[in-house]
């Protein structure tokens, strides 16, 4: 790619945005765990790509499930980085970002949402987010919506486990579910 | 489903190929807006594109229809005095890229419509003449024919 072609590039993702047709903005950011993917539409934040999930694939589900007209615009992913990099230096409690629930449903957003609501440095279990969703049998449905959190992160997936203290899962793997959960103990005391 | 990959996929494969078409079809001058043109009306129509099989074609397609959006409304007003400097500006830029010698691409931007399109898409795209075909909404024969007359001008032009 030549730098003049990058520059129209440049001019044509501004003039994108400006003309609203930027219907899902992407970029990457660094983490302490790797590699994140961060998209957003114009109601907020959408997806959180973990390290270890392809991020091809999700730009893909992205493209099916929302709209095709997927954009890489760092500049409009600012925000969310600057909350991201606070939350993982222990300066950020309580993220701010506005959030796009579209791509959950039902039951599985109300799981979600739930999660959204557990404070900093706490955690519940499966069984008290079922049953906060209003279906407290419906524990394996809400360790499932869990599974399926597209926002993980900000969405506090990582602050839920098994009755008895066990971790549960993590998309991004056990061993960042433990370290997020050591994090916010230590930022806690 | 619609199985349409993300639009930056496009971008990323084929925007060095529409730069390349619009400096030949309009020159480098004007290149850069024909592109901001013909990559907007790309992503507003992108959602509702039935087919996403010949993606290429299809930009190269909308590269083309802007080009001559441009010749046409060039056409209608006179030339502004301060192109030259403009020109003379574009072409002082370092190339990054090998680009065939100017007096090529503007005797290039003289042909006929359809043979200048044919040329700057066989040889400013690198395409072949198939989806030439499918870019100009002709038969192979009639791009074959396109070009070879296009060229046949052309050299006699340049010699």
């Amino acid at each position: 790619m030549t730098t003049t072609t990058e520059k129209a590039i440049d001019r044509f993702r501004e003039r994108a945005a400006a003309e609203g047709l930027l219907d899902v903005a992407y970029a990457s950011t660094d983490s302490p765990f790797g590699t994140l993917l961060l998209a957003q539409t114009p109601r907020g934040l959408i997806r959180i790509g973990l390290p270890n999930q392809d991020p091809d694939g999700l730009l893909e589900e992205l493209a099916a499930k929302v709209s095709p007209r997927v954009l890489e615009a760092p500049a409009r992913l600012d925000e969310a980085r600057r909350e991201l990099d606070r939350y993982f230096a222990g300066e950020l409690r309580d993220f701010e970002l506005p959030l796009d629930w579209s791509l959950s449903h039902g039951f599985r957003q109300q799981v979600l949402q739930g999660i959204a609501a557990i404070p900093y440095g706490e955690t519940r279990t499966y069984t008290e987010m079922a049953t906060g969703a209003g279906n407290p049998r419906a524990v394996r449905a809400a360790g499932s919506a869990c599974g399926s959190n597209p926002i993980p992160l900000v969405v506090p997936c990582h602050r839920v486990l098994r009755l008895g203290g066990g971790l549960g899962g993590y998309a991004g793997g056990l061993a960042m579910k433990e370290s997020l959960l050591a994090l916010e103990a230590q930022r806690q005391r | 489903m619609n199985a349409l990959p993300p639009f930056q996929t496009l971008l990323d494969r084929y925007a060095q190929d529409v730069m390349g078409l619009l400096r030949g079809a309009v020159g480098r001058s004007d290149a850069e807006d024909a592109f901001q043109e013909t990559f907007i009306a790309a992503l507003r129509a992108y959602p509702d594109l039935k087919d996403g099989r010949n993606l290429r074609g299809w930009l190269l397609t909308i590269a083309h229809r802007k080009a001559i959006d441009h010749h046409r409304a060039r056409g209608r007003r006179p030339l502004p005095v301060a192109e030259v400097e403009e020109i003379a500006e574009a072409s002082a830029e370092p190339l990054d890229e090998p680009t065939p010698g100017d007096d090529a691409w503007e005797a290039v931007a003289a042909l006929p419509p359809k043979q200048r399109a044919a040329v700057t898409l066989r040889f400013g795209s690198d395409l072949p003449h198939a989806e030439i075909a499918a870019a100009l909404g002709c038969s192979p024969e009639a791009a074959r024919r396109s070009l070879h007359e296009g060229l046949r001008k052309l050299r006699k032009e340049l010699a």
